[in-house]
């Protein structure tokens, strides 16, 4: 029987993050929280292949009540145990306590019954990292895939997992023994439409809520923001560049826009050379 | 006395170096001379060194000293000759144990990536990714300066300064081209130190059966002198034909923002952005794109840009050296036809 273990992170959706322009500050409201798309494409994948090879998906998730929301989201797509872990003892974390945390669940979950492959996304729209997935894998000493495309195989009697790997040069194809770990590109999988008795069941299931009192067994020092090296020191929105010459071609004509815009880009040595160097 | 060590990682795959590398040598630098006031007054020495991992790559440590490393670690090994995240990690972490780096910088690759969370997590440090500000300055309650590591988060809406108080190494990734490359002399002499990191067996057994080369994706954006690229102001996906036509005429490449990508309008390959990729040519020239900043974050390092939009309060103009207020379909036409003029003109 398979068992894949996938985490996933709500995250808001930042394409609708607005920065108060008087205050300076965030404006959260009315920025709808989602699960990371990366992570639904990891979650699809771990269902594939579960349905494949027949076994179970566990998720877990960190951050506060509210992402029970997500976690049923992610019943809805195919998950079996949902696990959120939530206490304000782990607020404040960098990518390293946020390791910590959940590669000790994960830890605590695979001694219960053993898991098979861990799926992260690649990374979190909101922070970008990519650093939680190398992190959960050092610390349980897991071989990662990262950046994966494309699952091959799945050899559950002979111990390994087969995946496609993209980096900038090339596509690796790259063979872990099991248990591995791989983080997700959106190619993994696609994001199904959730089959109606998972619907139903997403409606009402209620997670295990996890915290810093148990199930898994924490150490105080490595959680939260005394488990965090890194702090944020200060915060603000970038900085304005110097906005340059703008014309309107409807007022001047389009030839005279472009010549006025070329022969800025000519007194700023830009343009011959390119000009040149094509022919 | 001590010693406080700049260090880069040097990537390269295939005995190919990314140029990251030597633009991160250059800030390891500008970091090292931050810094060398405050060790002198205090005895202390400091130096910009690179590691260098892989097989037969000596000829990539002498360039390095060439763009600013005084000293180079090198582990050459047959098991490294191709990246695989644990023999990498492995290995870096054995030697930075063995001299202490105080700052660690890495490109923010897929290798980069892959590695720098990685080594920070087994040396138990923080790492800041994708950083578009790196100084050492002064924190109340420090006796030495920090690295401060300024990031964009929440998608390029905000910018967080980060610092590390007391692990060490303090690390960052960044991304290419955020900084300009440091001045290479081909004189410059420097040393060449050899170690060995000894790897259990389990720790190549994940390995790589095959590489597929697959052309059509790289698109070469990062590193090219023009880009030209279109937003939703195209309208349709057969907009970026005009684009395509533009930059070819320029010897460039096709860029695009975030939402034509996400629409299935053109590969993610094109994308220029915080969650894109980073450039800085020549010249960008950005057509029907509002400019969200998660864009502009990506592109504003360019030498020169030229916005074309119908929007006159769009905020791409903010970044722009010049910008042209007007129907794309008009502009570029037109502009291509200047273009050639001025090419036969030239030729």
């Amino acid at each position: 029987m398979f068992h894949a273990l996938v985490a996933i992170k709500q995250v808001p959706d930042t394409t609708n993050i607005r920065i108060d322009p008087e205050t300076g500050n965030l404006v959260r409201e009315g920025v709808p929280a989602i699960m990371n798309p990366y992570d639904a494409h990891a979650l699809a994948a771990a269902v594939e292949w579960k349905r494949k090879l027949g076994g179970k998906v566990s998720i877990v998730s960190m951050g506060p009540a509210s992402f029970i929301v997500t976690i049923r989201e992610a019943v809805e797509l195919g998950a079996d145990r949902g696990i959120l872990i939530s206490d304000r003892k782990f607020a404040g974390a960098d990518t390293l306590a946020t390791s910590y945390v959940l590669a000790t669940v994960i830890q605590t979950i695979h001694e219960q019954d053993p898991i098979d492959v861990v799926f992260f996304g690649k990374q979190a729209i909101d922070g970008d990292t990519a650093q939680v997935g190398p992190g959960v894998a050092v610390r349980l000493d897991l071989p990662i895939i990262t950046y994966a495309v494309k699952i091959r195989t799945i050899d559950l009697a002979r111990r390994r997992l087969v995946a496609e790997r993209k980096t900038e040069k090339w596509t690796e194809v790259v063979e872990a023994p099991l248990p591995a770990l791989i983080t997700c590109e959106k190619e993994i999988a696609e994001v199904p439409f959730a089959p109606l008795p998972d619907l139903i069941r997403s409606l009402r299931y209620e997670p295990e809520i996890w915290t810093m009192d148990g199930p898994a067994v924490f150490d105080a020092e490595y959680v939260g923001v005394r488990g965090s090296p890194t702090i944020v020191f200060k915060m603000g929105t970038p900085p304005l560049p110097e906005a340059g010459e703008k014309i309107n071609s409807r007022e001047v004509g389009v030839e005279a826009a472009i010549a006025t815009a070329f022969a800025k880009a000519d007194a700023a040595g830009i343009l011959k050379p390119i000009l040149g160097g094509v022919q | 006395m001590s010693a406080r060590r700049f260090w880069v990682f040097i990537e390269q795959e295939g005995g190919k170096v990314h140029q990251v590398s030597w633009e991160l040598l250059g800030v390891a630098g500008r970091l090292a001379s931050e810094v060398q006031e405050e060790a002198e007054a205090a005895g202390d020495t400091v130096h910009v060194e690179g590691i260098l991992l892989g097989h037969q790559v000596e000829n990539i440590a002498r360039e390095a000293i060439k763009y600013g490393a005084e000293r180079v670690y090198l582990i050459d090994e047959p098991e490294l000759e191709h990246y695989r995240n644990c023999p990498y990690y492995k290995s870096i972490v054995g030697v930075v144990r063995k001299y202490g780096p105080e700052v660690m910088l890495i490109g923010a690759t897929t290798l980069g990536r892959d590695l720098a969370g990685a080594v920070a997590t087994s040396l138990r440090t923080g790492l800041t990714a994708d950083c578009t500000g790196l100084e050492m300055g002064e924190v109340k309650g420090s006796q030495q300066r920090l690295l401060l590591a300024t990031r964009p988060a929440f998608g390029g809406n905000i910018m967080a300064t980060i610092l590390c108080r007391q692990h060490r190494p303090q690390m960052s990734s960044v991304r290419p081209r955020v900084f300009p490359l440091p001045p290479y002399n081909p004189h410059a002499g420097g040393e060449i130190v050899r170690e060995e990191v000894p790897l259990d067996e389990k720790d190549t057994e994940a390995c790589i059966l095959e590489f597929i080369h697959d052309k059509a994706e790289s698109v070469g954006i990062e590193y090219a002198d023009v880009i030209v690229s279109g937003g939703r102001g195209l309208g349709t996906p057969d907009g970026f034909k005009l684009i395509e036509e533009l930059a070819h005429e320029l010897g460039g490449v096709v860029g695009a923002s975030r939402p034509c990508v996400d629409a299935g309008w053109i590969g993610y390959a094109h994308q220029v952005g915080q969650s894109g990729r980073t450039v800085r040519p020549k010249l960008y020239i950005a057509a029907g794109i509002s400019g969200a900043l998660q864009h502009k974050v990506g592109m504003q390092n360019s030498d020169f840009i030229i916005a074309i939009n119908s929007d006159p309060h769009a905020p791409i103009f903010d970044v722009a050296d010049v910008g042209i207020v007007g129907d794309l379909f008009e502009v570029i036409p037109a502009m291509i036809k200047e273009i050639k003029a001025r090419k036969e003109a030239l030729a």
